[in-house]
């Protein structure tokens, strides 16, 4: 229990890859009782408030690692102009979980079905990796390089995700298919956000988790949707390229075929509340 | 003896400030508690074999179902996925501390009224969720209702009795 933000990142320095960061524990207690955890040792970050607090400046908002679900809701700025990422929020499991899972943990915890990482991508984040060496800023998009792997070095602690201000005026649509409504984890889910110039997508940006090995980020569908008005022929388009993007599979939760539909179904469905 | 499940992931390198074992103190239910723990022990299984409160049950272990809900500093929590470490210092009710000298809770009585309660297991966690509500919104509608109570399992009373009793609770 490391008494300052300074004391934890000189304990994962000194032993690079020997201690695990730990905060809410919504996820890592369920591997930790099922013996599933590799670590033996935790530093926990849980009571660092360097951690906490949502800044806002005239072109970020900036989240600290430790936000929780319940304190991504109640922001009036994020409720506003990142109204998906507090739907994800309120979507990820219940109020329990809500008050205790934080937004650094959905992200380095790193599951392809994590509720706010399609918003996150969608909003075009950056994150902030602190160590003893510094700090850098680097685009969220790219920085999960396959199941369960990131670009974080082990002496490195997720300090910090920032948000560019950019989102007037856009249209922002954020489902997540589940089994049941609460406490379900995804079968699909789809953040979109868009703006239509002239009855033209002038600027698109879609995610989609559960789907892929990582959350996938789907450039070569929005490449195929901007400039284009939302017709019968570029929502086929759209969805001939996001087909070719996501690599669904069986699992416990669902199908590889079922996932492909849905994912489909809700980009004609995001396409079909535009106004172009 | 639950926790006897972590010795093999927390044996070896461990650096508290007290070692293996750590001491920690926190109220509970309004009165001060000293424990000796293990720092990754379910605050789930300190309160339930150490402080022999044993109103918090057990149903996943997983943070689904809520039979294990605890208010911590004044927010619900799982207590299955809140290690002990992390408690120190904390502000905990549980269903032991929901009446008042006493006296039950307008939710507990509503419960017992209107047939809110059946086998018992879910009903700690569920009174500790709906009081949560209606702190929060006095007067909560059905969907508020739902909401505030969706992280709660029950698989005796279709929920129905449940929701119906939570409205009781606010119109006494």
């Amino acid at each position: 229990m490391p008494g300052s933000l300074a004391d934890a990142l000189a304990l994962l320095k000194s032993e690079p890859g020997v201690w695990k960061p730990f905060a809410g524990g919504t996820d890592l207690m369920v591997l930790l009782e099922a013996g599933r955890l590799a670590h033996r040792n935790y530093v926990n970050i849980w009571g660092l408030d360097e951690l906490r607090g949502i800044d806002v400046s005239s072109t970020h908002v900036t989240l600290g690692a430790l936000t929780t679900y319940t304190d991504v809701q109640a922001h009036s700025i994020l409720q506003d102009e990142f109204p998906m990422l507090c739907q994800a929020a309120s979507e990820t499991g219940g109020l329990a979980i809500q008050n205790r899972g934080t937004l650094g943990g959905n992200i380095v915890n790193a599951s392809p079905a994590a509720d706010s990482p399609p918003a996150l991508l969608v909003y075009d984040a950056e994150i902030e990796l602190i160590s003893t060496g510094g700090s850098r800023w680097i685009p969220y998009n790219g920085f999960h390089t396959g199941y369960k792997t990131m670009l974080i070095a082990p002496d490195e602690l997720l300090a910090r995700i920032r948000l560019p201000r950019n989102t007037r005026g856009a249209s922002h649509y954020y489902r997540k298919v589940g089994t049941r409504k609460a406490q379900a984890i995804s079968k699909v889910c789809f953040a979109g956000l868009a703006r239509i110039d002239q009855g033209h997508i002038e600027d698109v940006r879609i995610a989609v988790g559960s789907v892929a090995p990582v959350i996938v980020r789907c450039v070569e569908t929005e490449n195929t949707l901007r400039g284009h008005a939302c017709d019968a022929e570029t929502t086929q388009a759209a969805c001939a390229s996001l087909s070719r993007e996501i690599s669904p599979i069986d699992d416990i939760r669902s199908t590889a075929g079922y996932r492909l539909q849905v994912a489909q179904n809700l980009l004609t469905d995001f396409l079909s509340t535009l106004e172009t | 003896m639950k926790y006897m499940v972590f010795l093999p992931s927390i044996t070896g390198k461990l650096k508290t400030s007290t070692g293996f074992f750590m001491q920690i103190h926190f109220t509970v239910n309004g009165e001060e508690r000293s424990v000796e723990v293990f720092p990754m022990a379910r605050l789930l299984d300190v309160l339930r074999e150490q402080l022999h409160l044993t109103g918090t049950k057990e149903g996943c272990g997983e943070g689904e179902c809520g039979a294990c809900t605890v208010v911590i500093d004044g927010r619900i929590v799982n207590s299955c996925l809140v290690p002990a470490a992390q408690a120190n210092g904390a502000e905990i009710t549980t269903i032991e501390g929901v009446a008042v000298n006493g006296e039950l809770h307008a939710v507990q009585q509503a419960f017992i009224d209107h047939g809110g309660a059946q086998c018992g297991i879910c009903t700690p966690g569920m009174i500790l969720a709906a009081v949560d509500l209606l702190k929060r919104i006095p007067q909560p509608n059905e969907s508020e209702i739902r909401n505030g109570l969706a992280g709660n399992l029950c698989r005796c009373t279709g929920y129905m009795k449940i929701f119906e009793s939570v409205v009781r609770a606010y119109q006494k």
